[in-house]
């Protein structure tokens, strides 16, 4: 159990470390969501007019794109993960007397920490698109944000236990990213979509991220709550359905990694 | 302080290494030597509880590498084949983060880390980025790191592979100091017969197995003393000579004949006044540990076929590389 502890906090403290010395890896997250804002919201908010009352397409795309900053930093406690086996770090780490679920939670730890101070810098445009920020909502947003880039990361560590190389994993990761974001209600409501797509974006599991953070900005009740069988989800289902799917995700990934070789 | 009976590994239908035995004692420098795919670095994975054996058993530091994977891990020190260092922290950074990642108290750390940088000779390069470190510098960084914890015995995979003659002495001056100074226990690969020559016994292991274990002096005198090399016009006819004149077997490569004498000295005046080929050359030299391999293994350690690397890599799905 001790060892456990301890693998999560040294693996976590070198993440940080390595996160906090490598400023290209920090504005080169940042730099996808800002291109969708500037450019889509240049280009959308227009054409589209309000999509509820009092909010335009900037403010509604704007919670989606926090989401997707948690997607990216998150998946990438995988790739450190490849990274590491690549350069062979790994070794001294699976050496070192901390067993192996430690060093999974230290890397999911790793990478929510990353993925918050992400989404503090991301809140930094809030008041500049107009998009309501109190203290109410900050607090508000750290479980949804804590759960879903614990979920993202250990998606990301238990794709990472089967690659072998940084190629491979940019690859699957490429594959995996876009799908996700784009069917995620990040870019338009996915309750006026096609059945097709509706039941695609309602399958996957980080349409409830995005709505829960959306809806933590502009509030609920504004007709744009995904609505599963005819019931509106709210906020804290929201929230413990990422929670459950993280408890998967990251069992999936202490088990992968602790399998024997 | 290191124990192993008939351990064995088997990748799939590969058997990697087919139950090999040996002890190491406390303080003895003991090496693997061997062709690359032999079964060196399969050995040390398991003996580090990287790789769980297939059969057979070992203990190290008295604790089961199967059972006891934590308390091995904290008797052991390791430097693998391929750097491990991270190279985007310092090296101090990477010095700290093992000390925690062991558990050491900062009372016992700082110092220790201070100790070993200086040993190795990197106390003044301590806040630079390991990435900027020649290869010499990121093995001796290795050494210091595989120390920081006080094991009792030290891994060491290929220590001083691709590293320049006057680094790999270097590495050899601390590591014999160290084992005088703490009675540190020595465990390495290699597959350069000079390392070799440092290790108190050596086991030379081929396909898998260990087909001799000894001190160097001994493996050398196994081969029957002094190595004699002639060049003739006519090898076969010469080689046919050799055999029936002196009884010993001799072998015929890159066109030379070359056989083993036990007194090279005494022999060869004798030989060349009583040779009935005419010899366009005759060497007389001691046997060095690749005539002990040739001999032992019938062929020599760089012609090797299997490449242990890629059939680690099919058998671990890459684990930990």
């Amino acid at each position: 159990m001790i060892e456990i502890w301890r693998g999560t906090w040294v693996v976590a403290y070198r993440e940080l470390l390595r996160f906090v010395s490598d400023r290209s890896r920090l504005l080169s997250s940042l730099f996808m969501p800002l291109l969708f804002l500037i450019i889509f919201g240049a280009g959308f908010t227009k054409a589209l007019g309000p999509l509820a009352r009092n909010v335009n397409y900037i403010q509604f795309m704007y919670p989606g794109l926090i989401a997707m900053t948690v997607l990216t930093s998150s998946l990438f406690a995988g790739m450190s993960v490849v990274w590491d086996r690549e350069f062979g770090f790994l070794k001294e780490i699976l050496v070192a007397p901390i067993g192996r679920t430690g060093i999974v939670f230290g890397k999911a730890a790793g990478g929510t920490m990353v993925a918050f101070v992400q989404v503090l810098m991301m809140l930094v445009l809030a008041p500049f698109l107009g998009v309501p920020l109190n203290a109410k909502i900050v607090i508000s947003l750290i479980p949804i944000v804590i759960l879903l880039s614990a979920a993202l990361s250990g998606l990301g560590i238990l794709v990472a236990s089967f690659m072998q190389s940084q190629q491979g994993f940019q690859v699957l990761v490429q594959v995996l990213i876009f799908p996700l974001i784009f069917l995620a209600g990040v870019f338009f409501p996915v309750n006026n979509v096609p059945d097709w797509l509706a039941i695609v974006s309602k399958v996957n599991p980080l349409t409830y991220g995005v709505d829960a953070i959306r809806q933590i900005f502009l509030g609920s009740g504004l007709g744009l709550g995904v609505s599963v069988l005819g019931h509106t989800m709210g906020v804290l289902e929201e929230t413990a359905l990422i929670g459950m799917l993280g408890a998967m995700l990251l069992g999936g990934a202490v088990v992968a990694f602790n399998r024997d070789v | 302080m290191i124990a192993v009976r008939d351990l064995a590994r088997r990748f799939g239908k590969l058997e990697a290494v087919k139950g090999v035995t040996f002890t190491v004692d406390e303080g003895e420098v003991f090496g693997f030597l061997g062709p690359n795919g032999a079964g060196k670095t399969t050995t040390i994975n398991m003996l580090c509880t990287l790789l769980k054996p297939t059969g057979g058993s070992a203990t190290v530091n008295g604790f089961d590498v199967r059972t006891q994977r934590s308390d091995v891990r904290r008797s052991i020190g390791l430097v693998f084949q391929q750097s491990t260092v991270d190279e985007y922290l310092t090296a101090e950074q990477n010095l700290r983060f093992h000390g925690y990642a062991y558990g050491l108290p900062a009372a016992i750390r700082e110092p220790r880390i201070k100790d070993l940088l200086t040993m190795v000779e990197l106390w003044d390069r301590r806040s630079g980025n390991v990435r900027a470190f020649s290869g010499g510098m990121k093995r001796r960084l290795e050494i210091a790191r595989g120390l920081l914890h006080h094991p009792r015995v030290l891994f060491l995979d290929e220590p001083t592979l691709g590293l320049d003659p006057q680094t790999r002495r270097l590495i050899w001056d601390y590591l014999n100091e160290l084992r005088k100074r703490d009675g540190l226990t020595i465990f390495l690969t290699t597959h350069y017969m000079d390392e070799a020559e440092n290790c108190g016994r050596i086991a030379i292991i081929d396909r898998g197995s260990i087909v001799a274990l000894d001190t160097p002096d001994g493996l050398k005198d196994a081969v029957g003393g002094d190595v004699i090399t002639i060049a003739t016009a006519d090898n076969q006819a010469a080689a046919d000579e050799v055999r029936s004149k002196y009884k010993v077997e001799p072998v015929t490569q890159d066109g030379l004949v070359r056989f083993h004498v036990p007194a090279g000295e005494t022999f060869l005046p004798d030989f060349v006044l009583h040779f009935s080929q005419r010899l366009l050359s005759v060497g007389l030299r001691r046997p060095t540990l690749d005539d002990v391999f040739l001999s032992m293994t019938g062929h020599e350690i760089r012609d090797s076929e299997l490449d242990e690397h890629d059939m680690m890599l099919q058998g671990m799905r890459g684990w930990g590389r």
